[in-house]
């Protein structure tokens, strides 16, 4: 008997080293769109790996932490191919990976999140701003880096009403996101007490982005398609289908700035952003893929660093207990943005601070001195609790 | 009445009312690119150095006679002799040195170098670099225990205080603390390891013998929004009884009963204030308020900010001679 119980104390005790000396591992997928997007300009043409160059980042600082408590992160990339369905895709990722982050249209996320939803993979949205997966099409499953479209217009907002430049001239594309986008500033523009003096529709008449001798004919087109507007201070342009609104700034009629698309834009990070220690992130990201980072790489970098700064929070690579702290209470997450970032519960939507720039310079950063809170002043931007439709389930 | 006696109350208030020692307060100005010179007699600046790009860090060394300041976008940490207070030499540190700690003997320096993940180390008299050591994501805090034998390191994006053992150089224990953390500073009796969280809004108070997080010191401030709290330099009392912590963009000094760890009162200083140094007497505490370009002057005894003073820049930190 006494043989029996040191036999298996031994037993345990070597159990015990091995899981000791195991490391945790933690696979994270990553789900790229098919296609790449084509920018007027071309020092805005995303690269192939925009977005995966952030997450592979941000692997690289979860693992220099995670060598110091024996959990070692692991990425597999996949992008979609044109037609390609992402259910399937994001189904066979989470066959390895617990976690899968996301840039996806918002319809092929929302199949993705649907087809997972029993197997407790989490998704984090990287690259989708559509208010509705926020709102009426809510998941639990799906928590969300990037910011919404309501967040970006009222980051903007803010700004341009502090500027004292509150009467805008309203200039949408013929794309269902532009329409999208020109909804989020007309909510913006009421809720802050600016007046839209006037709209006008850009329709998409297609043709190429880029050719010989171009600059000759929008010099020509511009000019004639701003004119006569009433007085207004900013011309806001929104055009997420980049048909138009880059060729604005310096040929209006009037000599007005411009902002939204084009000139004085909003987003969640940009290659500029040099506050809040983040040049040591921006050299970093720099050193490791030979290009400066964007806002879908921030996303995507700030999506996997809230699975390590979990892991590391609960010492624990068990997929429910680090969803479980994430969606908890007790969840922040540093992001070189001068505060730190949590999730609004209600809808799982990561509050952040936008960063209002011009290609060169970060302008300002939002929300804007005065614009209060009672709970958090990152609140102000985008739609509060009050207003959310989303029931998680 | 004895005569004795009279002396004795005679050198009593002879020693209450001699006037401070003067000392000199060394400042670097992040944005300047330049060290302002303080003298706390006069408090004003009496010189202003121009230095290497960006400086932060800034210590004397142990025998008083050199200054060192990192210069983080010029790779290296640039040496200024106190009297002459021209630049003499500058030392071998890694890429984009931050802060540094020294050995009590002032032999052995080790840096922070946010960059690469790595502590330097650096030999003081031969002025060259003895080697690495690798840590968490971006490397800030250091700061050695009373007995030398322990440097602390805290990294920001990792969350962790690295405790490495000076002899060996290895890391021995890490311990997680809250989001971003800055600074780091032991009791002058080793019971208790204070490391900021900039991010986190918290002081974590760790027992470095059993490498636990014992406790937490928390701010609240009324009609100021916590995002705003934002602790970075500690200060500490030679009694161990007083800690004085930064809180960044709350503006304030937060005073902090160490028996508690309870804050008992908030000081209200420059904008954005980050470091700050006692004079060697202890009477007063001086605070680099970053966006006001200023230092605040506080009586320690009276808990009250006295003066300020307009230095260059974005100050960040500060030295007093010893």
């Amino acid at each position: 008997m006494i043989r029996w119980l040191v036999g298996l104390l031994a037993l345990s005790l070597a159990a015990t080293q091995t899981l000791a000396a195991d490391s945790t591992d933690i696979g994270i997928g990553y789900l790229g769109r098919a296609g790449v997007k084509q920018t007027l300009s071309l020092v805005e043409q995303p690269a192939d790996n925009d977005g995966i160059a952030g997450a592979r980042l941000a692997i690289d600082d979860n693992n220099t932490t995670g060598k110091f408590l024996n959990q070692r992160f692991k990425l597999e990339e996949r992008r979609l191919k044109d037609g390609e369905d992402a259910a399937k895709a994001a189904t066979e990722l989470a066959e390895r990976n617990s976690f899968i982050v996301a840039d996806l249209p918002a319809d092929a996320l929302l199949k993705a999140a649907d087809a997972l939803r029993d197997r407790g993979t989490l998704l984090l949205n990287a690259g989708a701003i559509d208010e509705r997966l926020r709102e009426a099409d809510c998941r639990a499953n799906v928590i969300h880096t990037a910011p919404t479209r309501a967040m970006l217009a009222d980051a903007l907002g803010q700004y341009l009403v502090w500027k004292q430049w509150k009467r805008w001239l309203l200039v949408v594309g013929s794309h269902d996101e532009d329409k999208l986008f020109a909804d989020a500033l007309r909510r913006t523009a009421t809720r802050f007490g600016a007046k839209i003096v006037q709209e006008r529709t850009f329709e998409d008449a297609g043709g190429a982005r880029r050719t010989d001798s171009g600059v000759t004919l929008i010099q020509r087109q511009m000019p004639v398609f701003t004119q006569q507007a009433p007085a207004y201070d900013v011309l806001v342009a929104a055009d997420e289908s980049e048909v138009f609104a880059n060729y604005l700034p310096y040929r209006t009629w009037d000599p007005r700035p411009v902002a939204g698309s084009a000139g004085l834009v909003p987003r969640s990070w940009d290659a500029a952003q040099d506050q809040w220690g983040a040049v040591q992130m921006q050299n970093r990201f720099i050193k490791l893929n030979q290009r400066r980072m964007t806002a879908l790489d921030m996303q995507a970098w700030t999506a996997v660093r809230i699975i390590g700064e979990a892991t590391s929070r609960t010492n624990s690579g068990d997929t429910k207990k680090v969803t479980d702290f994430i969606r908890g209470p007790d969840f922040s997450v540093a992001a070189f943005k001068g505060t730190r970032l949590t999730l609004r519960d209600w809808n799982l939507q990561l509050r952040q601070p936008i960063l209002l720039v011009d290609g060169r310079m970060v302008v300002s950063v939002s929300p804007q001195e005065g614009f209060l809170h009672q709970v958090s002043e990152l609140d102000t931007l985008g739609y509060d609790r009050p207003e959310s439709k989303c029931k998680l389930k | 009445m004895s005569r004795i006696w009279r002396v004795g109350l005679l050198s009593a208030t002879m020693l209450a009312a001699a006037p401070a020692h003067a000392f000199i307060a060394y400042v670097s100005n992040e944005k300047s690119n330049t060290v302002s010179v303080i003298d706390t007699e006069s408090w004003t600046v009496v010189k202003t150095i121009k230095v290497g790009q960006r400086p932060r860090g800034i210590d004397f060394t142990r025998d008083g006679k050199f200054v060192m300041v990192a210069v983080g976008d010029d790779d290296t940490i640039q040496v200024i002799d106190a009297k002459t207070q021209a630049i003499v030499d500058s030392l071998p540190s890694g890429p984009d040195p931050e802060l540094f700690a020294q050995d009590a003997a002032g032999k052995v320096l080790y840096v922070a170098n946010e960059n690469d993940n790595t502590v330097t180390v650096i030999d003081l008299e031969k002025r060259v670099r003895l080697g690495d050591i690798q840590v968490g994501v971006e490397p800030e805090g250091m700061t050695i225990s009373p007995d030398g034998k322990t440097l602390i390191n805290t990294s920001e994006t990792t969350n962790m205080a690295h405790f490495i053992d000076t002899a060996t150089r290895q890391i021995v224990a890490n311990v997680l603390v809250d989001a971003r953390p800055r600074f780091a500073e032991f009791k002058h009796d080793s019971s208790e390891l204070w490391i900021s969280s900039e991010i986190g809004g918290t002081v974590s108070i760790i027992d470095p013998r059993k490498h636990e997080v014992i406790g937490k010191v928390t701010f609240e401030i009324p009609g100021l929004r916590k995002e705003a709290i934002q602790p970075v330099g500690i200060g500490m009392t030679k009694d161990d009884k007083t800690a004085f912590v930064a809180l960044g963009p709350a503006n304030r000094i937060a005073v902090v009963d160490t028996a508690t760890r309870k804050v008992t009162k908030y000081l209200l200083v420059g904008q954005r204030v980050w470091h700050l140094a006692f004079t060697p007497d202890e009477k007063y505490l001086l605070t680099t308020n970053g966006v006001s370009n200023d230092v605040s002057v506080i009586d320690v005894a009276a808990q009250k900010v006295i003066k300020t003073i307009q230095v260059g820049e974005l100050p960040w930190g500060i030295a007093i001679a010893p």
